[in-house]
C-alpha cells in the first residue's frame, strides 16, 4: 500500500532542494543583473562606439598630414 | 539499529546538499579577508574605475578565491576528516561529494577569471588564474603535504587579492602592489604558527608537516619571531609608497611595535609556561594578528579618502 503521507507532507529533503533552488535562482538573476550593469557602465565609458556597416567612409581613411 | 545510527557520518545523495553546503565549500570566511584586501588594492590604486566596475572586480576576485577554497576542499577532504577544525567541512562531512566540490570550484574558477577579464583587462584576469592555480597546485597538492615551510611559499596565494584589485584599475604592477603582496606574504607565516602552537593534536592527527611537527615547537616559537622581524620592514616600507599618509605610517609603527612585542613573548615562553595558562600568549597573538592585517589594510582605506577631502 503506498503512503499517502509521502505525497502530501514536506519533508526535510524537499525543504531542502527547495532552498537550492531559490538559492540557483538567484544567482543566475544576481548574474544576469551584474552583466547587464557591467554592459551599461562599459557602454558609458566607452566614449564613441562606431561599428562596422560595411560601407567606405571618411573615419575609416588613416589620418595622414596636412599636405597644404 | 540503522547504519545511520551507528555512524556518525550521514551521506547525502550527488546533489542533495543544501544551498548553504556549496556555499560553505567557498569558505566565506577567508572570502571575507579577500573582498576586503582587494577592495583596498582597487580603491588605492591611481585612476579609478566606476563603482560597477570595480563592484564587479570585487565579486568576481572573491569568487576566484572561493573557487580555490573548493578545489582545497576537493583535495584534502582526506586531511580535513581527521582535523577537528576542518571535519565539519561539506566534503567530509559526508554533505557534498568531493566531486561536486572538483566540479564547483573549477567552473567558478574558469567564470570568475573569464568574467574579471571582460570587466576589467586581462592581465588582471591572469592574475586571478595564476593565483587559483599557485592554490590549488603549489601549495594544496605539492607544497602542503611535502615541507615544513608550506605556510611561508602557499601564503602566496592569500597575498595576491590586493596586487589583483590594483591590476583591475591600473592593469600593471608596481612597488606599492608588490608591498601590499608583501604585506600579507610575510604576515602569514607568524599568523599560522601561532595558531599551530595550540591546535597541535590536530596538525599531528593529520600528518600534516607542520613547523611545530617537523622541527619542533621551540623552533616554531623562534620562526615566528623572525618572521615578524622580517614583516616589519615591508609594512613600514609601504608607508613611504605614495598610496600610504600618516594614517598608515602611525598605524603601522604601532602595531608592529605591538606585534614584534607578541612575537617576542612567544619565543620566549617554552611549552610548560604555554600549558600553564592554556597558551594564553600565542592564542592572543594569533587574535592580534587578524587586526593587525585588517587595521593595515584599513589604514591605507583613510589615506586614500584623506587624499580625496
Amino acid at each position: 500500500m503506498v503512503d499517502a503521507k509521502g505525497l502530501t507532507e514536506t519533508h526535510e529533503l524537499h525543504r531542502r532542494r527547495l532552498g537550492r533552488n531559490v538559492g540557483t535562482a538567484l544567482c543566475l538573476l544576481g548574474f544576469c543583473a551584474i552583466v547587464f550593469g557591467l554592459t551599461i557602465a562599459k557602454v558609458r565609458e566607452g566614449g564613441l562606439l562606431e561599428a562596422d556597416d560595411h560601407v567606405p567612409r571618411a573615419s575609416m581613411l588613416p589620418i595622414t598630414e596636412d599636405t597644404q | 539499529m540503522t547504519d545511520a545510527t551507528t555512524n556518525s557520518r550521514i551521506d547525502t545523495a550527488p546533489g542533495e546538499a543544501s544551498f548553504g553546503d556549496y556555499v560553505a565549500l567557498l569558505k566565506p570566511r577567508v572570502m571575507s579577508l579577500v573582498v576586503f584586501t582587494a577592495l583596498v588594492g582597487l580603491l588605492v590604486a591611481p585612476g579609478g574605475v566606476s563603482p560597477m566596475i570595480g563592484f564587479t572586480a570585487i565579486l568576481f576576485i572573491a569568487l576566484g578565491a572561493g573557487a580555490s577554497g573548493a578545489l582545497n576542499m576537493w583535495y584534502d577532504a582526506d586531511i580535513d576528516a581527521v582535523m577537528r577544525r576542518t571535519a565539519k567541512r561539506p566534503v567530509p562531512a559526508g554533505k557534498v561529494t568531493a566531486g561536486e566540490a572538483l566540479s564547483l570550484g573549477m567552473w567558478l574558477s574558469a567564470l570568475s577569471v573569464v568574467m574579471l577579464g571582460l570587466a576589467t583587462n586581462w592581465f588582471a584576469a591572469g592574475l586571478l588564474a595564476f593565483t587559483i592555480f599557485f592554490y590549488l597546485v603549489v601549495y594544496t597538492m605539492w607544497l602542503k603535504r611535502l615541507t615544513p615551510w608550506n605556510i611561508v611559499i602557499g601564503g602566496a596565494a592569500g597575498s595576491f587579492p590586493p596586487m589583483i584589485g590594483w591590476a583591475a584599475v591600473t592593469g600593471d604592477v608596481t612597488l606599492a602592489s608588490v608591498l601590499m603582496f608583501g604585506l600579507i606574504f610575510m604576515w602569514t607565516p607568524p599568523h599560522f604558527w601561532a595558531l599551530a602552537l595550540f591546535l597541535k593534536s590536530d596538525y599531528n592527527n593529520a600528518g600534516v608537516p607542520m613547523l611545530t611537527v617537523t622541527h619542533g615547537r621551540a623552533e616554531t616559537r623562534r620562526q615566528v619571531f623572525i618572521y615578524t622581524v622580517l614583516l616589519v620592514p615591508v609594512a613600514l616600507g609601504l608607508a613611504f609608497t605614495p598610496i600610504a599618509g600618516p594614517v598608515y605610517l602611525a598605524a603601522a609603527v604601532v602595531l608592529n611595535a605591538i606585534f614584534l612585542k607578541g612575537a617576542w613573548d612567544i619565543w620566549q615562553r617554552d611549552e610548560a609556561m604555554a600549558e600553564a595558562d592554556d597558551y594564553a600568549v600565542e592564542k592572543r597573538v594569533f587574535k592580534f594578528s587578524l587586526l593587525y592585517l585588517f587595521l593595515h589594510f584599513g589604514a591605507l582605506l583613510l589615506d586614500a579618502i584623506w587624499r580625496l577631502i
